[in-house]
């Protein structure tokens, strides 16, 4: 089946599609669209940011979003709309953003631009993120010459643009499709199933596909693992998997959500957890990565999984057998290895909501504080009771092959008293607890360091003690 | 910030640069018969290599033709000095990445898949990697260099305090957004032209043209613009456009070499990483008696621009303070990893960060502040000779802190940051003023030359053309500037053209900040030539003195009668005037001996100052940049909007040098931060929110361009003041310790902990 997407209003069709091509090569080297750029091919610099656009709930309206086109593949454009910086001044001349840029000294190089305009655009237009303060807008958008000033300014300048999406809205509608996509490309297959049942069928049918959610990992294996991806099902269309659940019981997400679509209701939650959403990748990669990915990849850093096994989550498997549900730390069995079985897709997980006597923090450690990834993370949930821990639930990324508890950590703390007593000694324990690695984000002394030290974060923060960077002023005496 | 002065211009492509319409090297249109590039290369540091076995290379899809040294016509050397970079390994390897054979592809894909197809046998040789080995192993590029003067044995000896110390700052990867690349495409009868993004577009055409064995006459290279370069493509852009001028030249088709990012960082240089000793004698006011300083630096495994660039960093190492009797070491390491080369600065800021942390260790030993014993030290009348025997004219540094302190308040908001640290238990914040003085002139005296080339038409529109590279710094639009100013034309008159081999010849690199104090000279003069032409034509036509001539914004007057500049032309046209010209400039002045290391290497200093507050999390090591407020000298301003631009972004890049910015080579000289996934520059929520620039009110005392200073580089170095605030902040976790903390450059998270370990225990 042909991949068909709107370009500025007009339906394209791409009948022959290779399912590992990148948008950002078709943008450049056969639409001829140069303005959007390549910087890395890895989804860490913005300079290819392009918006991508689906018919909102309601169908009355586009939410837009940004994406990186160098790590997404031709067919997770399919049934959508695409903008590229060439879309701004289509009559020739620039759109408000783009002249206050120009105008101010937003570019030097001029590289890395159209990325930022496209990002800034996109918050102007309302799309997906654009209530976050600018900076969190653009933190995926890499510049090395200006500075961000001048940057910065222009978005403060022109915040708000009207856009007339109405001939987008009208050509979207036109390729609406429910039936299933798919094609062959050589010796390579792809499949785009529409539910959850038929992801099951076609999983089953073919247990060796690898899967694409956001590819925010899985195009580095193409860009720069250069490697061959033989069968493909892409999860984008898979319309019940993306469902985002607020209830008193807790909060429940698709394994489809993206890190995006879930940060209000995880800053709801708890703002820890809200934080370490905005901090997973730029807003880039949120607006494609998935939670349900980020589980499944079985990193041993894990952005979300941390946080989500200190909170007692579940996790819930799916396959054309049925469902299975279990705690999501049992699904990390090792380095690289989970506990899916052939045929089974992460279906959603599922955070219990807090009591009133828990008591959670969550804090990543990296060397930049926007877009990257830990070196450390670390999870603590603590029920106190009258001064009484009593359930430690504590879980780290970065310290082990996968994100896991720290058993010796959670049994100093149960059942003592909150005081510093208790949390040098389970400062002490969590030594016991880890064998980290030294590594390109930290040394193994750093990691065990750092770790015991969030457990004082955590205690000098419930004390009312200032811990955070972020909460000081200059000029504060 | 500050209102930019006028007059302040937009970058002359700005319009194209937010449109998408400002074209790079990769956005011009293909040719169907394009080749793509890429490079096999060496998984070993230091090896023989034994056999290369490219059967499966050749046979991939794809691929068109491979290429090894052997296919070379003529000199198999693409280094800028020493002709020690080879385009393709011979015999031996001797870093990791060092390119081995070229893949020429139908796709860039497929270039770079069959790259790794290769079979390699190698044998290991002992692989020298780090400083520390080099040390031991005096494995040296070239002899270690002294510049001294005076008697420091004796001074030390006699000083009434003294003290030793030792640390390490890290290197930097460029990180210009657009990686190198370069695009080659054959010409009639041999000839070769090559689009790359280079900042030396005469050297790349030397090299190319004697790896071709052909004359430099017959190699044209062109460059509109550069995606960022830093310095990164000073030298560097070579090895990429040699390989696609070899592939052109040997296929007779186009070639592109367009390089990956992660193989970019793994195969280009940085900026030199440096281990710092020294031995300080002082007084009790903290003035510096004696000073012994050993700049060890890791140069890779070739000689690239390591001379000039240490050269810098021992003519830095005095930043903005008077030595009286001193002795400064330079040991350029040779190193089995990839040769370090040019970067924003090139050596200055290491000399420059030595020399402060002398200071605030003085300044710790003694419990004062660190802004007291800088004034103390700085050059003054009678106190103005520089450890290598030139005599400072200019100098203005003390003006400039005094002010700085004075509008940034200074005094009180290090009151305050004293109170906040004895209030808060884990978090501490510091503060710190530092200064900068930069040396303006290459080092080597031949190169401070330029050339530049003028044509007015006949309808009054005028093109210009000259040595000097666009990579962002606006220099295009200073110079376009510069020359509409001469015939009082607005800018947009002014065509600027992309800059070719083939229009200015033997031209130097855009570099050492001097783009514009050369070229912008050289392009007047070329100017100054057509108007004074004119200006006679103009005189005769009308029988008038030519002091009555006078090029206005209103038109040209002469006498009574005034005519539009295009009129003008269009007569002089008639009148067989000569309408194009051409502009030479060699600074004057300069004068070095680099066998003692003592002369006037500079033809003037630009300065500046920077305060910089930051807050530390000592639990964490995690940081954040507060506020910083610049005062920085410009002369007088060619354009406030450009140079505005300069100083904060050449800021924010030095501050992400010395915080964030992380090289990590394992113990197989192999480089682990080679994307931008593990390897950070500052995102725009590490910019300070409070950030304020403001512009020295004073012009260059040297007849420069306009009386206007050299501004690319030398703000990279205000960012002193926030690893010196850091340096500060940590510190105040054991307030009463009367020794320096630890801290080394990069101050990530893990250096900051160490360095408060460190501190705490001492």
């Amino acid at each position: 089946m042909a991949v068909r997407f709107v370009l500025d209003g007009t339906v394209v069709q791409l009948d022959e599609v290779d399912p590992t091509g990148t948008v950002l090569d078709y943008v450049r080297y056969r639409l001829g669209r140069t303005g959007t750029k390549e910087g890395c091919a890895e989804g860490d610099c913005g300079a290819c940011t392009v918006l991508v656009g689906e018919r909102n709930a309601q169908g009355t309206g586009i939410d837009w979003r940004a994406v990186n086109a160098c790590i997404q593949f031709l067919p997770m454009l399919d049934g959508k709309a695409l903008m590229t910086v060439e879309s701004l001044a289509a009559a020739g001349t620039l759109n408000p953003l783009q002249a206050c840029m120009a105008q101010n000294g937003s570019s030097q190089c001029g590289f890395c631009t159209p990325g930022f305009v496209l990002s800034l655009h996109g918050r102007a237009i309302g799309a997906i993120g654009h209530d976050l303060p600018v900076e969190d807008v653009i933190a995926g958008n890499l510049c090395r010459c200006t500075g961000y000033g001048p940057i910065l300014a222009a978005a403060e300048a022109v915040d708000t643009l009207v856009q007339d999406d109405r001939a987008t809205l009208a050509a979207l509608a036109t390729i609406a499709d429910d039936r299933a996509g798919g094609g062959q490309y050589g010796t390579r297959r792809w499949f785009a199933p529409r539910s959850c049942e038929a992801l099951a069928v076609v999983l089953a049918e073919h247990p060796d596909a690898r899967m694409v959610a956001g590819a925010t990992d899985v195009g580095l294996w193409v860009t720069k693992g250069l490697r061959e991806l033989d069968t493909l099902v892409f999860l984008g269309g898979v319309r019940d998997l993306a469902a985002i659940v607020e209830t008193p019981d807790g909060l429940r997400f698709g394994a489809m959500a993206r890190y995006a679509d879930v940060h209000e209701a995880c800053a709801r939650f708890h703002p820890d957890l809200g934080e370490l959403v905005r901090r997973i990748g730029g807003l880039q990669v949120r607006n494609s990565g998935t939670i349900g990915g980020n589980i499944a990849n079985g990193s041993p850093i894990g952005d979300g999984p941390p946080a989500l096994i200190a909170l007692d989550a579940e996790l819930t498997l799916r396959s054309r057998e049925g469902r299975r549900t279990l705690p999501l730390e049992a699904y990390f069995l090792d380095y690289g290895k989970q506990d899916r079985r052939p045929g089974e897709f992460v279906e959603s997980v599922h955070i219990p909501a807090l009591g009133p006597d828990d008591l959670v923090h969550i804090s990543k450690l990296s060397r930049r504080f926007d877009s990257d990834i830990s070196a450390v993370c670390g999870a603590f949930k603590l029920t106190v009771r009258d001064g009484v821990i009593a359930r430690a639930r504590v879980a780290f990324g970065g310290m082990a092959a996968t994100p896991r508890r720290a058993l010796a950590c959670e049994q100093a703390l149960a059942g003592q008293r909150f005081t510093e007593t208790t949390i040098a000694g389970a400062a002490a324990a969590l030594r016991a607890d880890f064998t980290p690695l030294s590594d390109v984000r930290g040394s193994a002394g750093y990691r065990h360091e750092a770790a015991a030290n969030l457990l004082w974060r955590l205690f000098h923060k419930a004390r009312g003690t200032a811990v955070s960077v972020h909460e000081v002023e200059p000029g504060d005496g | 910030m500050a209102e930019p002065a006028p007059p302040a211009r937009p970058h002359d492509s700005a319009h194209l640069h937010v449109s998408g319409a400002a074209r790079y090297c990769d956005d011009l249109a293909e040719p169907a018969d394009m080749l793509h590039l890429a490079f096999g290369q060496s998984a070993e540091a230091h090896a023989r290599i034994v056999a290369m076995d490219l059967a499966a290379v050749r046979a991939a899809p794809g691929v068109v033709a491979v290429f090894t040294a052997a296919d070379i016509p003529g000199a198999n050397d693409v280094s800028p000095v020493a002709g020690d970079d080879r385009l393709l390994a011979e015999t031996d390897v001797i870093h990791v990445g060092q390119p081995l054979f070229l893949v020429a592809a139908t796709s860039q894909l497929a270039a770079r898949k069959a790259a790794r197809l290769a079979r390699v046998a190698y044998a290991p040789l002992p692989a020298v990697l780090t400083v520390e080995q080099a040390q031991s192993a005096q494995s040296l590029l070239e002899p270690t260099q002294r510049m001294a003067q005076g008697d420091p044995d004796t001074a030390l000896a006699a000083a009434p305090c003294r003290l030793s110390g030792r640390f390490d700052m890290g290197g930097q990867d460029h990180f210009y957004l657009e990686g190198q690349i370069a695009v080659a495409r054959p010409g009639e009868d041999g000839q070769i032209h090559v689009i790359s993004s280079t900042q030396h577009p005469s050297e790349v055409q030397h090299l190319v043209a004697h790896l071709l064995a052909l004359p430099s006459a017959d190699v044209t290279v062109e460059v509109r613009r550069m995606g960022g370069a830093f310095g990164g493509k000073e030298t560097q852009a070579a090895l990429f456009a040699a390989a696609a001028a070899l592939v052109a030249a040997k296929t007779g088709r186009p070639a592109k070499f367009r390089c990956d990012r992660d193989d970019d960082m793994v195969m280009t240089g940085k900026r030199h990483d440096f281990r710092v000793a020294y031995d300080v004698g002082f007084d009790g006011a903290g003035r510096i008696l004696a000073l012994k300083l050993l700049l060890s630096a890791r140069c890779g495994a070739t000689f690239d621009l390591s001379a000039g660039i240490n050269d810098r960093a021992m003519f830095h190492a005095d930043n903005c303070y008077f030595l009286p009797d001193v002795e400064i070491l330079s040991e350029r390491l040779k190193t089995n990893t990839v040769s370090n080369t040019a970067f924003r600065g090139f050596g200055g800021p290491q000399g420059m960060l030595a020399i402060e942390r002398v200071i605030e260790h003085i300044a710790c030993a003694l419990g004062r502040d660190p802004l007291d014993i800088r004034l103390a030290n700085a050059y003054g009348p009678g106190r103005d000779v520089t450890p290598y025997g030139m005599t400072i004219e200019d100098n203005i540094a003390p003006q400039i802190i005094e002010r700085l302190r004075r509008d940034a308040q200074y005094d009180a908001r290090r009151a305050q940051v004293l109170a906040f640290n004895a209030q808060n238990r884990v978090l501490k914040k510091g503060i710190a003023l530092t200064p900068v003085k930069f040396g303006i002139s290459f080092t080597t005296t031949h190169l401070n030359q330029a050339g530049a080339l003028v044509h007015v038409y006949a309808d009054g529109s005028i093109q210009i053309n000259h040595g000097g590279t666009e990579m962002g710094q606006g220099l295009y639009i200073k110079v376009a500037q510069v020359v509409a100013a001469v015939f009082a034309v607005p800018v947009e008159h002014v065509r600027i053209t992309a800059t070719r081999t083939d229009k200015v010849p033997n031209t130097s690199a855009t570099a050492a900040s001097s783009g514009a104090d050369l070229n912008g000279m050289a392009a007047h003069r070329a100017a100054m030539e057509i108007r004074d032409r004119l200006t006679a034509f103009v005189a005769r036509t009308y029988a008038c003195a030519a002091e009555k001539v006078h090029f206005t914004p209103g038109g040209v007057v002469a006498g009574d009668t005034t005519l539009s500049f295009a009129t003008l032309c269009r007569k002089a046209y008639l009148g067989r005037i000569q309408l194009s010209a051409t502009g030479f400039y060699a600074t004057p002045e300069i004068d070095y001996d680099r066998a003692v290391h003592k002369g006037r290497p500079f033809y003037y200093f630009a300065y500046g100052a920077a305060v910089s507050e930051v807050v530390i999390d000592t639990l964490t090591g995690e940081h954040r940049v507060l506020a910083v407020d610049i005062l920085h000298d410009v002369g007088r301003s060619l354009n406030a909007q450009i140079d505005f631009g300069q100083i904060e972004g050449a800021f924010l890049q030095g501050q992400g040098w010395l915080t964030t910015e992380e090289l990590v080579f394992d113990d197989k000289g192999r480089l682990l931060t080679h994307s931008p996934a593990t390897y950070k520059i500052p995102t725009a929520s590490d910019r300070a929110r409070h950030f304020t620039i403001a512009l020295w009110d004073g012009e260059n005392v040297k007849p420069t361009i306009h009386r206007s200073k050299a501004v690319g580089e030398p703000p990279f170095m205000l960012a002193n003041s926030v690893f010196m605030a850091l340096t500060r902040a940590v510190a105040a976790t054991a307030p009463h310790c009367r020794t320096i903390p630890p801290l080394d450059a990069p101050a990530t998270p893990e250096a900051i902990l160490r360095a408060i370990a460190g501190h705490r225990g001492a």
